[in-house]
């Protein structure tokens, strides 16, 4: 008894101190309170009068994935201003997918909003809704198949388009030899990026695996891709988190390369801005979601299609140190 | 045979040989306890992958690419290490892979949401990441479930702790760049460093990794814990007979693995200032698989440390070699689970033979 009663005291002197040590060991720099000086009240609020419908989306993403998180945000805030009740939910096993597609059906959503990186085990369910009366739209991946599984229109990037826009890009920075870093081995869209890269570039471009949720691991093959060839003098990797392991993979193994990347995040905004990377190609994916929200918005009020029966595309857009100042602020609060 | 000069593979522990009471001691050759040792075989391994490597590609012995080896090695191995004297134990821990990652979200979290200088942190992290070592312990030991259960929930608790928390306070699935914050050069030095030798450069996580290595090495053999550890993975009842404290031993074993996944999330932190929620996941095998190539029985009570830095050495040398040798991409996987089977099985044959000449 008295043995316990130590331990309890002995754990409340150590967080006594460890919340003293927090209160004397301030950081004058950054943190929250630097955030909180800078932060604007945005309190988002319903714009129309329109009945609270509720909108499902069911993606393909993994968890605690960045771009995802995007697009979730782009839903949301259309969500808010539209009046809509917004459900949200993934699963990266297409046959997990499907059944959340399902659960959808049978809560009797007003609209669906799906993505089709895996089509064939996702043909089923969406005929099923498009049948209940469901008004579908497809977003990100999928465009190819979104018409003929019934959906309103699909909203995202051709990957093999944003492939080519890079290919192009990296001719005109006279790039001869490229590497394209692939971190989820399988990956349908992943490799429709690299071979529109490389369909598209002037110069040769290879493929690397690397082991995504493993960063060391990331960084350490790029170093040893690096030193085994001198002549790469370009890098392209499918992930803005691992744009800036490629820098430090390219310092480490003493290249010349250029790093570039797909997507974007505050990191990769800031590494453009210091010449660091040389551009990004970004999909835009709040506008993924977004538009997908808002238009399934306007067919319920207004019975209005957006694409005429082609997808809209939200992407690529080519970032460059020009563009990075701007949209800084945007990718530090996770929008863009 | 290893002696390119590789520091991952130095001639096995020195075996108690000074003393010379023991009468066990005195009837072997050096040579004979060398045969002995668990990690023979995967250092013979080792050597094979390197002289294999070394002959197929021809960056793989450039000094540079050592380094970058060596850095995939030691990022594996200050894992590798503690998980194998858990295994001597007889315990799994399927929990040290993403607690890696929950350990450097805590410091990083905890600094920002405080305005904290990032030591207050880093050292908060600590206390956590230990606590949730201690919590695997004490529900292993006061439950007597398997540990392969045990760890498995705390390993799914730890996911979606990540993932939740980050989303509640950070807004975003990955944390904020605390890159400008106070304390954040100095723990860089300790943490993320390189130091660069000759035109080399070379991670601290090195550094981390051998100091690791040859403290467990030191506990194992020349302490009483270590004793307990060998004691409790062989037969923990008998262990407990003759009062050897199985609990205590076994608490300490999970607090070892949480303070070098600490040492593993703060590089992880400060090599790239921000850290992405969802890592970490399957990097726990990496390190069981490590710690079994290098001679670590999967049914505890055998192994070493040593061992283990062998076995994260052939795994660095092959993920990377397969990388310097150019292969088509498309099969890396394939090559580097066959070059993982050869060096192991290569590793069971020359034990094998070690203990016939016995």
């Amino acid at each position: 008894m008295a043995r316990v009663r130590t331990g309890v005291r002995a754990m409340g002197a150590v967080l006594a101190a460890v919340l003293g040590a927090s209160l004397v060991g301030c950081s004058s720099t950054g943190g929250k309170r630097a955030e909180e000086r800078a932060a604007e009240a945005a309190e988002g609020r319903s714009a129309v009068s329109t009945p609270r419908w509720t909108f499902a989306m069911v993606t393909h993403s993994g968890d605690g994935d960045t771009f995802w998180d995007i697009v979730q945000k782009g839903s949301e805030q259309a969500a808010a201003k539209d009046n809509i009740n917004f459900l949200y939910s993934h699963n990266d096993e297409a046959q997990q997918q499907a059944q959340l597609v399902q659960t959808a059906i049978d809560k009797k959503v007003d609209g669906l909003i799906v993505t089709l990186a895996k089509p064939d085990a996702m043909k089923a369910v969406v005929a099923k809704a498009v049948k209940a009366g469901i008004p579908v739209i497809t977003v990100n991946s999928g465009s190819a198949e979104s018409k003929a599984f019934g959906a309103l229109t699909h909203i995202g990037q051709d990957e093999s388009i944003a492939g080519e826009a890079v290919g192009d890009e990296l001719d005109e920075r006279g790039r001869k030899k490229a590497l394209c870093i692939l971190h989820e081995q399988g990956n349908v869209g992943h490799e429709q990026r690299c071979a529109g890269a490389k369909k598209s570039f002037a110069g040769t471009m290879q493929n690397l695996y690397v082991d995504g949720t493993n960063m060391p691991d990331v960084q350490a093959s790029i170093e040893a891709k690096l030193q085994a060839d001198r002549s790469i003098d370009a890098v392209v990797t499918l992930g803005a988190p691992f744009a800036d392991a490629a820098v430090q993979a390219k310092a480490t193994a003493g290249s010349k390369a250029e790093i570039d990347t797909f997507d974007l995040n505050a990191k990769v905004a800031a590494g453009l801005k210091e010449k660091k990377l040389g551009f990004a190609v970004d999909q835009q994916p709040y506008l993924q979601g977004y538009e997908a929200v808002d238009l399934l918005w306007l067919y319920r009020y207004n019975r209005n299609v957006l694409g005429g029966g082609l997808p809209v595309l939200t992407g690529p857009q080519v970032i460059t140190s020009d563009d990075a100042d701007a949209l800084a602020a945007y990718t530090k609060r996770g929008t863009r | 045979m290893s002696g390119t000069g590789q520091p991952a593979a130095p001639a096995p522990a020195p075996a108690p040989s000074k003393g010379g009471a023991d009468e066990r001691l005195l009837r072997t050759s050096p040579l004979r306890r060398l045969l002995g040792r668990p990690e023979l075989g995967s250092v013979v391994g080792a050597a094979a992958v390197f002289l294999f490597f070394t002959i197929v590609a021809d960056s793989f012995l450039q000094a540079s690419s050592l380094g970058t080896v060596l850095y995939a090695a030691s990022t594996i191995g200050i894992m590798a290490a503690p998980v194998a004297l858990l295994m001597i134990g007889g315990e799994f821990d399927l929990s040290a892979g993403v607690l890696v990652t929950s350990s450097a979200l805590i410091s990083s979290m905890f600094s920002y949401q405080m305005t904290a200088n990032v030591w207050v942190g880093v050292f908060v992290s600590l206390l956590v990441t230990l606590a949730v070592g201690a919590f695997n312990g004490f529900m292993l030991t006061r439950t007597k479930l398997p540990s392969f259960i045990i760890t498995l929930g705390t390993f799914l608790m730890l996911t979606g702790l990540n993932l939740g928390f980050t989303k509640l306070i950070s807004e975003t699935v990955s944390t904020k760049a605390i890159g400008d914050m106070e304390g954040f050069e100095s723990a860089r030095k300790v943490f993320a460093s390189q130091l660069t030798i000759g035109d080399v450069e070379f991670k601290v996580t090195i550094l981390w990794w051998a100091a690791l290595v040859a403290v467990a090495t030191w506990i194992l053999l020349r302490t009483r814990f270590g004793n307990w550890i060998f004691a409790v993975g062989g037969e923990a009842d008998a262990a407990r007979a003759v009062g050897v404290p199985v609990i205590r031993t076994k608490i300490g074993l999970y607090l070892g693995v949480a303070f070098a996944a600490w040492v593993s999330g703060q590089h992880l932190l400060f090599s790239y200032d921000v850290v992405q929620s969802g890592e970490g996941v399957g990097n726990e095998l990496t390190y069981i698989i490590a710690a079994v190539i290098g001679g670590c029985l999967i049914t505890g009570g055998y192994g070493s440390a040593i061992g283990s830095a062998v076995g994260a050495f052939i795994f660095g040398m092959t993920s990377k070699g397969i990388v310097y040798a150019e292969w088509n991409p498309d099969w890396f996987k394939f090559f580097l689970g066959a070059m993982l089977l050869l060096a192991t099985l290569l590793n069971a044959w020359v034990r094998k033979r070690a203990e016939a000449t016995k």
